[in-house]
């Protein structure tokens, strides 16, 4: 399986500032230092070598989409956040519109941030795609049709013209869909969310966002050990920092990098990738949190090595 | 866990030794909270002896220093060791309680 990241930001789109961006080019040429390139290629060394991340690139700002490549021709995502209208143009920019395709989505809840890319999916537009979006919650078709009707959207979701199905899933029930057994686990946020997992061919993906832990002392009694048990990825919702996670923000639905690695630890999951970003995070401020993480990591681990990542718009992992 | 207390002024020096973690980290919350409980209370978390914090030990600093607010006390930490300085600034909880190099420090300035 392979996970293809379209929008990895929590809560809002977070495009990238002029302040920003100027803060790029400034720290590039500084680390240059008035350096001469005689060729392209010495100059993408210098940027795939020497720079940060945070300064060769971004970790983008679309809201949370994520695709899951599993063999097949249908597409699999989670979320239909704003990095989906980014998935559909690349498809159309691959297959033009007359190919047709069909889409199987699974939500992990309803929240605006998570749906707002479907008014801009542009195979929904087109009449013979087949989009079935898998769900726990009874809400899903009117939040589909309400942010896409009158006054929020100029386009009524009637007028949509792919077939378009709503499944409820009921959580817990083990399901086979498009050739991947799908598990669901109810999650602490507003309103509730819900997790994924996801095996095939002895590859397990986990798609866990918008979620707040609350165990004391964890051990394997929490459910979330069980159901990440093994698991080759968790993309997991790291928003916050533990101190902010448990105070000031405590009950607003998320989790920190510090339970992400003890939870990845005590389930035996091979790599950690950080997801969902808090919207005020610089670039700068995601690669540090990178790096704490996984520092973290080694001071805490007690068994086999977990890789700790963080996503960004963009990212690739095959597992 | 072994927890180490001692009074010197007006404050009460807890002293635990080893890992603050999922075994351990119930003694330490339920020491910690019966420490903090009564009004005014001055409590200086010794970590010499401390090599490891996880989550759980640090969700219990939290209820104790929520504790300690309400009831007009003080609450600070002190001699961490390095990695355990380090766990509490990637948790960020360097901001949430005072932390102090040395034991004495700590108890002059809550003294």
């Amino acid at each position: 399986m392979l996970a293809r990241f379209w929008g990895t930001r929590g809560s809002l789109p977070t495009p990238l500032g002029h302040a920003a961006v100027r803060g790029k080019v400034k720290a590039a040429l500084t680390a240059a230092n008035g350096r001469l390139f005689d060729s392209e290629a010495a100059v993408d060394a210098f940027i795939d070598r020497e720079l940060p991340f945070s300064v060769r690139s971004t970790f983008g700002g679309n809201t949370s989409c994520v695709e899951l490549v599993a063999g097949g021709d249908d597409y699999v995502l989670c979320d239909l956040g704003s990095g989906a209208r980014e998935f559909g143009n690349a498809l159309l920019a691959r297959h033009g519109p007359g190919r047709k395709h069909r889409f199987h989505v699974f939500m992990s809840h309803l929240h605006w941030d998570h749906i707002m890319g479907f008014p801009f999916f542009t195979p929904a537009y087109i009449p013979g795609n087949e989009i079935r979006i898998y769900g726990c919650h009874r809400a899903m078709r009117d939040a589909f049709r309400q942010q896409q009707s009158a006054p929020c959207f100029p386009v009524d979701f009637r007028a949509l013209g792919a077939a378009i199905e709503f499944i409820e899933l009921e959580p817990g029930r083990p399901y086979e869909i498009n050739g991947l057994s799908v598990r669901t686990i109810l999650q602490n946020h507003a309103g509730d969310s819900y997790g994924y997992r996801f095996d095939k061919d002895g590859k397990t993906v986990v798609y866990s966002t918008d979620a707040e832990h609350k165990y004391g002392a964890l051990d394997d009694s929490y459910p979330f050990v069980g159901f990440f048990r093994d698991a080759d990825l968790l993309i997991f919702d790291a928003m916050y920092a533990l101190a902010d996670a448990i105070s000031v923000k405590e009950d607003w639905g998320h989790a920190s990098n510090i339970v992400g690695v003890e939870l990845a630890h005590q389930a035996g999951v091979k790599h950690l990738v950080m997801f969902h970003h808090e919207p005020i995070y610089s670039d700068a401020t995601l690669d540090k949190v990178l790096a704490e993480t996984q520092r973290y990591e080694e001071i805490s681990r007690a068994g086999a090595r977990l890789v700790v990542s963080t996503a960004y718009d963009g990212l690739e992992i095959e597992v | 866990m072994e927890i180490k207390e001692r009074r010197q002024s007006d404050v009460v020096v807890l002293s635990p030794i080893g890992r603050v973690d999922n075994e351990t980290s119930p003694i330490f919350q339920a020491k910690l909270l019966g420490t903090v409980g009564p009004a005014y209370a001055a409590v200086v978390i010794d970590f010499t002896e401390v090599e490891y914090i996880s989550s759980a030990g640090l969700r219990a600093i939290l209820m104790a220093s929520k504790q300690s607010k309400a009831t007009h006390g003080q609450l600070a930490v002190a001699a961490l060791r390095p990695i355990v300085r380090e766990i509490f600034d990637i948790s960020r909880f360097s901001n949430i309680v005072p932390i102090f190099v040395t034991t004495a420090e700590a108890v002059a300035a809550l003294g």
